[in-house]
């Protein structure tokens, strides 16, 4: 039962994962991990910083992405 | 027979049911098919094809290689760089690569029949489109993710890298001018549709004030609120096309309409991204996600008929749609779904950037191509459920058909699909419009099938007018987030390439700078625009040829770069696999750029119909579109613009098979390998 119950978390989990990535925004427990690995002297963006420093770069320049399919 | 030939049979079983489900599609006559043959034979072809050929391509092609760190893993930042779960990656990458491409090319397609371009469709995106996506995904990837531009310029040289870029631009221009032109078809004479699509913009901008200062980072609340909002709206709408004043005042023709967008375009690509465009941006990527995931579950639950004659006689090139033969405009027609060179910029883009594992690129870039060619198939399933008198009532210019239910009734049975007046007035009611005469550009036709389907799974013919709004706002939503996106990434393009001759141009953060390449950028789509707004053939006629063009032409750049890195490689004895290709495209792309220019057709060549118009000049004779001379003068300035446009096309894909072969050319005579790959072997001997 409770197997079950982790593979249905775990599966939308992976689907809010994917919603959000499709409007450019990656996970941000990978953020987090990453900062604490390799800069733990500096504070690491909050969430919202992080939406908008990920929303500035989809359409912020030529490779900026943003771009979709005709 | 040993245990590794019993893995194959399963999918030998597959690959019977395809073909016999697709025999079936393509030898029954008389009787209306199943749409559900139509999809067992196109998933079945998928399966086989990502079984066996994307693994071929993978193992000995590119000899993918799990152990090698990717540019995710290696530069990993946590922010552009990230090794990321390959089923959240494929969302992403599906997202970015579907658009309104597959769903308009084959609903104009599907005047010749259902048949040819299915065909077109499965062999196109099987050989061409999906080996595309996947092997420029797997060049970006073995470069840190470069662009497609960065990528000609080191593997070709500085000359066709430059030439790749402008070619880039030109289709920018291109498709943001036809996407523009589909969404003022659908709206022109439309209060319900106009009303309902304007109501996204304070939306949106609600959205964008309500997530900037109320909740920052709540993207899932803030789109749940959206989309209620959204549906909302579209009951406005109906409410407001019953009003008579408040109709009046959400009823445009297609130049006040054509005039809305160019202001819209303008001012959206350079508000702060966060006030209109990301908001947007989230409820056009999540209905768009999940209309079509609700289109496939329709289609499968109602398994409707498809009215549509496997074959039209149109295949002769008289079709009313869209002038020109089978070969090469069918191919040119459909162009995403099959094979579309867009695509290659986004498996340049972000997504080499995201991809934990070598091997799962061939998911992600294979597996994604063949989702979108399944949109494309249930567009033209859509196109086909519909009665084909209906289809070519929409899809005809007025210039044929008339712009009475009477006078189109008459028109299209002369054409061999018989339909009455009273049909064409009683669609028109169903789907809570004033008219469907004339209604060209692909969206509104596919919005009736459409709302054919869901109101046949959800409502009945009750709903049916709400669901053909709802198919709309979802086509012009995301069509308006390309155009608002497109206008911006265009600007930033046009900045980079005056900054070489003008440095000031260079300085993004500059109110003039940005002002006069915005301006520019739109100028470039808007002309485009006007001018297949005011076409008398309805506009799609002209541009979408164009497009279709660019479209393919940009694939056989981004096909011709992958044989070069094939050479390089050293593995040239499987070059076939991107040449075959190419040498298609090239084919479609030129004779159909050729005759696009040089065709003594008016209805096809751009100089015949210059001449038309010039000899009736000559003779002081007005022709329509044209209501005087300065008129008749501007079509034929349209009419040169478009072929020298044409001519741009054909010398882009021309020197870059000459740069191409130059390169393949200059590999094979080398003895060893020389891509210009990064984070290869050498490298991580290096780290260790």
């Amino acid at each position: 039962m409770n197997a079950a119950a982790g593979r249905v978390s775990s599966f939308l989990a992976c689907l809010c994962d994917s919603a959000r990535l499709m409007v450019g925004v990656p996970r941000y427990e990978d953020y987090v991990a990453h900062m604490a690995r390799t800069h733990p002297e500096q504070a690491p963006m909050t969430y919202p910083e992080f939406v908008s420093n990920r929303q500035a770069a989809r359409f912020g320049g030529v490779k900026g992405g943003g771009l979709r399919c005709c | 027979m040993n245990s590794s030939s019993f893995k194959h049979l399963p999918w030998i079983a597959i690959g019977t049911i395809g073909l016999a489900t697709l025999a079936v599609v393509a030898t029954e006559r008389g009787e209306p098919v199943n749409a559900l043959w139509v999809v067992v034979a196109s998933v079945s072809t998928y399966l086989i094809a990502y079984r066996y050929y994307s693994l071929f391509i993978a193992n000995r092609v590119m000899r993918l290689d799990p152990d090698r760190p990717t540019p995710a893993v290696r530069r990993n930042d946590g922010l552009d760089y990230v090794p990321t779960n390959r089923y959240v990656l494929f969302g992403h990458h599906f997202a970015a690569i579907a658009g309104a491409g597959p769903l308009v090319g084959p609903v104009l397609a599907a005047q010749m029949g259902y048949l040819p371009g299915m065909l077109w469709i499965l062999a196109g995106v099987v050989l061409a489109g999906a080996v595309q996506d996947f092997m420029v995904l797997f060049v970006s990837m073995r470069r840190d993710g470069r662009s497609l531009g960065e990528l000609v310029r080191a593997e070709l040289g500085v000359v066709p890298g430059v030439i790749a870029l402008f070619g880039t631009f030109m289709i920018m221009v291109i498709i943001l001018a036809v996407l523009a032109l589909i969404v003022v078809k659908a709206l022109a004479e439309s209060p319900w549709g106009t009303f309902t699509v304007a109501a996204t913009i304070p939306i949106a901008i609600f959205m964008g004030v309500y997530m900037r200062y109320v909740r920052p980072g709540a993207i899932g609340e803030v789109s749940v609120i959206g989309f209620v909002l959204l549906m909302l709206a579209i009951l406005g709408g109906q409410w407001v096309a019953a009003d008579p004043a408040w109709a009046h005042a959400f009823t445009f023709t297609g130049t006040q309409l054509c005039w809305l967008l160019i202001g819209y375009g303008f001012i959206a690509s350079i508000l702060p991204v966060w006030l209109l465009l990301a908001p947007r941006d989230y409820l056009s990527t999540f209905l768009k996600i999940g209309t079509i995931l609700g289109l496939a579950i329709g289609i499968v639950f109602v398994a409707p008929q498809l009215e549509m004659p496997a074959v039209t006689k149109f295949i002769d090139g008289t079709g009313p749609v869209w002038s020109g033969s089978l070969f090469p405009f069918l191919f040119i027609t459909i162009a995403c779904g099959a094979v579309s060179g867009f695509h290659s910029l986004i498996s340049s883009g972000t997504t080499p950037k995201l991809i934990a594992t070598e091997t799962d690129a061939r998911f992600i870039g294979y597996g994604g191509m063949l989702m979108e060619s399944f949109v494309a198939i249930m567009a033209l399933v859509a196109a086909s459920v519909i009665h084909p008198g209906v289809y070519f009532t929409m899809n005809s210019p007025a210039a044929i058909v008339g712009t009475t239910p009477e006078t189109a009734a008459a028109a299209v049975t002369q054409m061999g699909f018989p339909v009455t007046a009273e049909e064409i007035a009683q669609t028109a009611q169903d789907v809570g419009e004033t008219t469907i005469i004339s209604r060209v550009g692909g969206a509104p036709t596919l919005a009736v099938g459409m709302a054919h389907i869901f109101a046949a799974a959800l409502g009945g013919k009750a709903m049916m007018a709400f669901w053909y709004h709802f198919a709309i706002l979802f086509e012009a939503l995301f069509i308006l987030t390309a155009v608002d996106a497109g206008t911006r990434a265009g600007r930033f393009m046009l900045q980079d390439l005056l900054g070489v001759f003008v440095p000031a141009m260079k300085k993004t953060e500059s109110w003039a700078s940005n002002i006069i390449a915005t301006g520019l950028c739109v100028a470039a789509w808007g002309y485009f625009l006007y001018q297949g707004v005011t076409d008398p053939l309805g506009g799609v006629n002209t541009l979408w040829p164009l497009f279709g063009i660019s479209n393919q032409m940009l694939a056989a750049v981004a096909l011709i770069l992958c044989t070069v890195v094939i050479f390089r490689m050293k593995r040239q004895q499987y070059a076939w696999v991107t040449i075959v290709p190419t040498i298609w495209l090239v084919a479609c792309t030129l004779t159909a750029g050729l005759q696009k220019i040089f065709h003594t057709d008016p209805r096809i060549g751009f100089l015949a119909h210059a001449q038309r118009f010039q000899a009736a000049v000559a003779e002081g004779r007005v022709l329509a579109p044209a209501r005087d001379m300065a008129q008749m003068h501007q079509v034929i300035v349209n009419d040169y613009v478009d072929a020298a446009l044409a001519g741009v096309f054909v010398f882009v894909v021309v020197a870059i098979i000459f740069f191409g072969i130059r390169s393949c050319l200059e590999a094979y005579r080398s003895q060893s390998w020389t891509a210009r790959e990064i984070g290869g072997p050498a490298v991580q001997a290096a780290a260790q």
